[in-house]
C-alpha cells in the first residue's frame, strides 16, 4: 500500500474542497442518508429502520398488546379499570429497582444485590420509624441513603479494587439480605403506620377527576412544546430537523395513550401517587443519561471503556456513581414494596424480586451488553411482568406457572434482541 | 536536531520509562516545532507507541524531562496532555461504536448550554467541520459502528482537531486504509501542517514518512537512533537505522541477489 502522494491529481483536490465547503446541501453522495423533507420521509425512514432491525421498543409494546388481548379472552375483568389501576400502581416497586438496573446495564454490567437492598431500605425505615420513634422524613431519607451507600461500596470495590461486579455484588446480595435480618431483630415483621408517609406512597389517589387529564394535558404539551422548538432551533441552525407533521403526529399518538390512562384511573379510584412519582422519576431520569454530560459518559463506558478513558472520563468515579444510583432506587422500590403490603418483614427483596427487576429492564429492550438502552425500557418490563403476574392471578394459577411464563417471555425477548443484533451487524447499524 | 528558528512546541529530554523488568525506553530526544511533521519510526517493539503513550499522558514517564514552548511540564493524565493542546489519534481509534458520529467528535468536551447538551450547536459544528476537512460520512447521527475503517479514522482524526491542538499525534493513521483514503488522510496531515500544527506521525509505511514528514526519528529498542531531514536522506538509509546496522536484513538481501548476479 504504497502511496506516493502525489499520485492524487491535485485539480480533483482543488475542485473538491469549496463543493464540499459550499454545504452537504449541494453535495449529495449517493450513499448518503438523506431524509427526504415532509411525511413520506418519515415513512421511508422507518421502513429502512425496520429493515435494519432498528426494532425499538415495538417487539415489547406488541408483546404487551398480544399479552393483555390473551389475559382478557380469558377473564374480561383484566382490562377492568380496577384491574389496570392496581397493576399500575403494583409495578412501581419493582419498576424503581428496574430503573436503578438500566443504569447498570448501561454500562455492561450486573448488580445482583438490588433486592437484598431494597429489603435494607425498607427495614430500616421500619426499624428507624416505627421502633425509635424518628420522624418519618427523617427516616424515609435515611432509608434511601442506606441503598445509596450500599450501592456506592459495591461501586467502590468494583471500580477502585477491579473486583467483578457480578462476584461484588452477589456479596452484596448475601451481606445486605443479613443486615436486614439483623436489624428487623427477632420479631421478624415489623408494622408500618397505616396512615403515615410510606403508607401513602401507593394507597394515596388523586381522586379528583381533573388530576389525570390535567397530567395527561401537561406531558402532551410538555412534549409537544419540547419537540416544536427544538425542531425550530435545528431548522434556524441549518441542521436536519423533524417536519411539523411528524412531530404532530407523534404529539397525537402521545395524546391517545396518556388520555386513554387518564380516564381508565378516573373509572376506579382516580390518579395514583405512586404512578406520578414513577412517570416523574422516569422523566427525569431519561433526561440525565440523553441530554446531560454526565449521561453521555454513561453510555460511553457502555461503548467503550478505553475510548472513555481517553477522553478524559473519570472511568471509577462514573461507575461508583452509577452503582450509588442503583443502590439509591433499589431502596427507593423498597420502600414501594414495603407500603404495598404496610410492613416490613424478612421475606423483603427476596424471591423474585431480583430477577423480575432484571427480567423488567431487559424485556423493555435495554441491551446486556451495555451502551443501548432507556430507563423508559424499565415501564415497558415491568408492564409486562406484572400484567402476567396478575392476568394468572385472575385465573388463580399459581406462581410456578407464573415463573414459566415470565421465563419464557424473558426467552423471546433476549432471543429477539441478540437477532437484532446480528441483524444490525449485516446491515451495519451493530 | 539543533533549530535555532524557534523554541519547540514539544521536547523530551532524556525520557526513559520501564515497565518492570522490561526498559521500554531509554535517554530518549525529542523535538518537534509547530507547522512541522515529524515522523517517528522504528520496528516493532521499538518504543514508538510508549513514547506517544508517554506524551498523551497514558503513562507518566519515569525520568527525563518534557518542555513544552520550553517549559518543563509534567504531564501524569491524559487530561494534562489535552489542556496542554495535545491531541493524539491512537491506531485502534478510540471510538465508542454506540454513539453517533457528533457524541464522539464531542465526547470528554461536550458542548453544553445550561448544564445541559447542546446537541444543535454540536452538530452544526460537527458538520461545518467534516465540510471543511472534506470528510464525507452518511450521516452524522448514526452510530460509528456503522462506518467503514476509513470513515472512522477520518472521524478520529476530525475529532482530534476539534480543541484546536497546537500537537497531534497520529498513531498509525493510514495502516488499515485503502489508496484513496490513504491519499486522504495524507492530505489532512498537510492541511494540519499548513494551518500551523505541530504534527507527530508514526508510521511504518516509507512511502507515507517520503511524502508527508519533514523530519523523521528514528527508535530503536528503546533509544534514539538519529533524525534525519527527509529531503536529504534516502531510504535506504532509514531503513538502516530502522534495523540497527548497515549490515542489516535488507542489505544482506540486497548484496546476495547482486553477487549472484555476478556469479
Amino acid at each position: 500500500m504504497s502511496i506516493d502522494k502525489t499520485s492524487t491529481p491535485p485539480e480533483d483536490h482543488v475542485v473538491e474542497n469549496p463543493e464540499a465547503a459550499a454545504g452537504a446541501a449541494t453535495v449529495v453522495d449517493p450513499r448518503l442518508l438523506v431524509r427526504e423533507q415532509g411525511f413520506a420521509g418519515y415513512i421511508t425512514e422507518f421502513k429502512r429502520k425496520i429493515k435494519a432491525g432498528d426494532l425499538g421498543s415495538i417487539p415489547v409494546v406488541i408483546g404487551l398488546v398480544i399479552i393483555w388481548i390473551i389475559f382478557q379472552s380469558l377473564n374480561s375483568n383484566f382490562l377492568s379499570a380496577n384491574n389496570l389501576s392496581d397493576i399500575s400502581v403494583a409495578m412501581v416497586g419493582t419498576g424503581m429497582i428496574a430503573v436503578g438496573i438500566v443504569f447498570v446495564l448501561l454500562l455492561g454490567e450486573i448488580d445482583l444485590s438490588v433486592g437484598s437492598v431494597s429489603g435494607v431500605a425498607g427495614a430500616s425505615f421500619a426499624v428507624l420509624n416505627v421502633n425509635h420513634g424518628m420522624s418519618e422524613w427523617l427516616a424515609f431519607v435515611l432509608a434511601i441513603l442506606t441503598g445509596t451507600v450500599a450501592g456506592a461500596i459495591h461501586g467502590f470495590v468494583f471500580a477502585k479494587i477491579g473486583v467483578p461486579a457480578f462476584a461484588v455484588t452477589l456479596a452484596g446480595l448475601l451481606f445486605w439480605n443479613g443486615f436486614m435480618l439483623q436489624i428487623l431483630g427477632s420479631n421478624g415483621t415489623i408494622n408500618l403506620n397505616s396512615d403515615g408517609m410510606v403508607a401513602k406512597l401507593t394507597t394515596y389517589y388523586f381522586s379528583d377527576v381533573a388530576a389525570s387529564y390535567g397530567l395527561a394535558i401537561a406531558v402532551t404539551a410538555l412534549f409537544f412544546l419540547s419537540s416544536y422548538f427544538g425542531n425550530k432551533r435545528r431548522e434556524a441552525a441549518g441542521v436536519p430537523s423533524r417536519p411539523v407533521s411528524e412531530t404532530i403526529l407523534r404529539t397525537v399518538l402521545l395524546a391517545i395513550v396518556a388520555f386513554a390512562v387518564a380516564i381508565v384511573y378516573n373509572q376506579y379510584k382516580g390518579l395514583p401517587l405512586a404512578v406520578v412519582i414513577f412517570v416523574g422519576v422516569l422523566l427525569v431520569t431519561d433526561f440525565i443519561l440523553r441530554r446531560t454530560p454526565y449521561g453521555r459518559k454513561i453510555f460511553a463506558l457502555g461503548g467503550s471503556v478505553e475510548a472513555s478513558r481517553r477522553a478524559g472520563i473519570n472511568v471509577e468515579m462514573v461507575r461508583i456513581s452509577v452503582f450509588a444510583i442503583s443502590g439509591t432506587f433499589a431502596a427507593v422500590g423498597g420502600l414501594f414494596i414495603a407500603s404495598k403490603i404496610a410492613s416490613a418483614n424478612q421475606g423483603a427483596g427476596g424471591g423474585d424480586l431480583l430477577m423480575n427487576a432484571i427480567a423488567a429492564a431487559v424485556i423493555g429492550g435495554t441491551s446486556l451488553f451495555g451502551g443501548r438502552g432507556r430507563t423508559w425500557n424499565a415501564l415497558l418490563g415491568v408492564l409486562v411482568i406484572v400484567s402476567i403476574q396478575y392476568g394468572l392471578a385472575l385465573q388463580g394459577i399459581a406462581s410456578p406457572v407464573q415463573y414459566m411464563i415470565t421465563g419464557g417471555v424473558l426467552l423471546a425477548t433476549v432471543v429477539i434482541d441478540a437477532i437484532t443484533r446480528k441483524t444490525q451487524k449485516t446491515a451495519g447499524r451493530a | 536536531m539543533v533549530h535555532v528558528s524557534a523554541t519547540p512546541v514539544l521536547a523530551l529530554r532524556g525520557v526513559s520509562k520501564r515497565f518492570g523488568a522490561v526498559q521500554a525506553l531509554t535517554d530518549v530526544e525529542l523535538e518537534v516545532h509547530a507547522g512541522e511533521v515529524v515522523a517517528l519510526v522504528g520496528d516493532n517493539g521499538a518504543g514508538k507507541s510508549t513514547l506517544v503513550k508517554t506524551i498523551a499522558g497514558v503513562h507518566p514517564i519515569d525520568e527525563g524531562v518534557i518542555e513544552w514552548d520550553g517549559k518543563a511540564v509534567s504531564i501524569n493524565r491524559p487530561h494534562d496532555a489535552q489542556n496542554l493542546g495535545i491531541a493524539t489519534v491512537y491506531q485502534d481509534l478510540a471510538l465508542c461504536d454506540n454513539i453517533d458520529v457528533v457524541g464522539n467528535l464531542y465526547l470528554g468536551r461536550e458542548v453544553r448550554k445550561y448544564g445541559v447538551l447542546d446537541e444543535v450547536e454540536m452538530e452544526r459544528r460537527s458538520r461545518e467541520l467534516l465540510d471543511q476537512l472534506s470528510i464525507r460520512i452518511p450521516s452524522v447521527r448514526i452510530p460509528i459502528a456503522s462506518l467503514s475503517g476509513g470513515q472512522r479514522q477520518t472521524v478520529a482524526i476530525a475529532r482530534s482537531m476539534l480543541g484546536e491542538p497546537k500537537l497531534v499525534i497520529l498513531d498509525e493513521p493510514t495502516a488499515a486504509l485503502g489508496v484513496e483514503q490513504t491519499a486522504q488522510v495524507l492530505d489532512l496531515v498537510e492541511r494540519l501542517r499548513e494551518r500551523g500544527h505541530a504534527v507527530i506521525l508514526i508510521s511504518h509505511n516509507m512511502a507515507d514518512v517520503k511524502a508527508v514528514a519533514d523530519k523523521v526519528a528514528v527508535l530503536r529498542l528503546g533509544r534514539n537512533n538519529g533524525v534525519f531531514e527527509v529531503k536529504s536522506t534516502s531510504q535506504e538509509e532509514i531503513i538502516s537505522a530502522i534495523t540497527g546496522a548497515t549490515d542489516n536484513a535488507v542489505t544482506r538481501r540486497a548484496a546476495r541477489t547482486s553477487g549472484e548476479i555476478k556469479k
